[in-house]
């Protein structure tokens, strides 16, 4: 029993962390299959061509959806997205984890970059 | 018999493979990380390995959620690299031994560790950045490879304590093959770092020096620290640890620290770089 509980979730939450297990795998399978598929160039240049077409294709739910046209990464992870693949889906706007780690922290780029080297000294 | 020379446990950010693309090695922002591959490279030219066993983990070109092995290993006569959707430059393939492969293989199952076995298998920046700081002349890798993914991508991860015991075994059936083949064993991904999250940008510079101290001469004492412990400590994808547990359990005979390196920040990441001697 023990081990169940602690795989239900009994351990202590960790601040600004989502840990990405089977319960988030299943809620975000359709939103990161459609980022997996950003490894292809061709999938990257059909989502720009028609996203609401192409999110259809993957069956993403309307969380998921509206979270895609907001590019937030936040409630991406909410609706279950696993950060490596969302990161495909930041590529494709030439966007790296950089800014990604800004827009999720509400910094400025320059200030979350600076944050980091920060942390070095 | 296969002997191990050594391991190697590095980073393995993909902003590095693009500064390598770029040639930004000598600039201030990169100097001080690129700067702790020397040794390391320098020790590579005198012990000549044969094969190179990196252990990383996939982010996404090989494995999706449909079905994510936890231990993989590849068993091809050569790897690819592929687009990983954000601009790095794809690399040459690069070369296997599937003989040496399928020992482990057999050996590793034997000790039982059931893992899953790849004949095609890509390998992405976690394999190739690592192999490039190290062997960075030539258009491709100097040695044969052995791919080891762990997944650090969906929890449940296997544990420190898990990790550190699969080395042993890897370790064990590296230097139970009958061929002279000289083997040095990669861990790639760490230091502390975290994407993802309000937390993105963690780093925790006290814990990642106790880890690169302990790993050394103590690694059991890593393996007190659970997944979630570790992410933590570490971050979300602080975690890539495991990678170098793997990497030093696999280390049999007498452990030696030649040379180690930490800079905060690579990107988003503390990077560290360690070379252990694995003395008879």
């Amino acid at each position: 029993m023990r081990v169940i509980q602690r795989a239900a979730g009994a351990q202590p939450e960790i601040p600004g962390t989502t840990l990405f297990d089977g319960r988030q795998a299943m809620k975000g399978y359709a939103l990161n299959k459609m980022c997996f598929s950003f490894n292809s160039a061709e999938n990257r240049a059909d989502f720009v061509k028609d996203e609401e077409a192409y999110c259809r294709k993957f069956g993403l739910n309307e969380p998921q959806r509206d979270a895609i046209r907001r590019r937030h990464v936040l409630d991406l992870i909410a609706a279950g997205g696993n950060i490596y693949y969302l990161a495909k889906f930041a590529g494709i706007f030439g966007l790296g984890v950089q800014d990604v780690g800004a827009q999720q922290t509400g910094m400025s780029v320059e200030a979350f970059k600076q944050k980091l080297v920060d942390a070095g000294r | 018999m296969a002997r191990i020379a050594g391991a190697v446990t590095t980073s393995h950010i993909p902003a590095i493979g693009n500064a390598i693309a770029r040639g930004l090695q000598d600039q201030p922002y990169w100097k001080p990380f690129f700067d702790g591959f020397h040794a390391v490279r320098q020790w590579l030219q005198e012990v000549r390995p044969d094969v190179a066993v990196v252990v990383y983990n996939d982010h996404g070109l090989q494995f999706f959620l449909d079905k994510m092995p936890t231990f993989a290993i590849g068993a091809a006569t050569e790897y690819l690299n592929a687009d990983e959707g954000w601009g790095l430059p794809t690399l040459p393939p690069y070369r296997g031994d599937p003989e040496f492969s399928w020992h482990l293989i057999e050996s590793l199952v034997a000790d039982e560790f059931d893992l899953t076995t790849c004949q095609e298998m890509y390998v992405d920046h976690a394999f190739t950045v690592p192999l490039k700081l190290m062997w960075p002349d030539g258009p491709t890798c100097p040695v044969k490879t052995v791919p080891v993914a762990v997944n650090t991508i969906q929890h449940p991860l296997p544990s420190p304590a898990r990790c550190l015991k699969f080395g042993a075994a890897l370790g064990r059936a590296i230097e139970s093959y009958d061929e002279d083949l000289k083997v040095v064993v990669i861990g790639t991904g760490g230091l502390s770092h975290q994407l993802d999250g309000e937390r993105a940008g963690f780093i925790n510079r006290d814990f990642d020096l106790m880890c690169m101290a302990q790993i050394v001469d103590q690694p059991q004492a890593l393996t007190r620290y659970s997944i979630h412990e570790l992410v933590e400590q570490a971050g979300t994808q602080g975690v890539e640890l495991i990678n170098w547990l793997v990497a030093r359990g696999a280390l049999t005979g007498r452990v030696r620290k030649l040379h180690s390196n930490y800079h905060i920040p690579i990107s988003n990441t503390a990077s560290g770089l360690m070379l252990l001697e694995n003395a008879a």
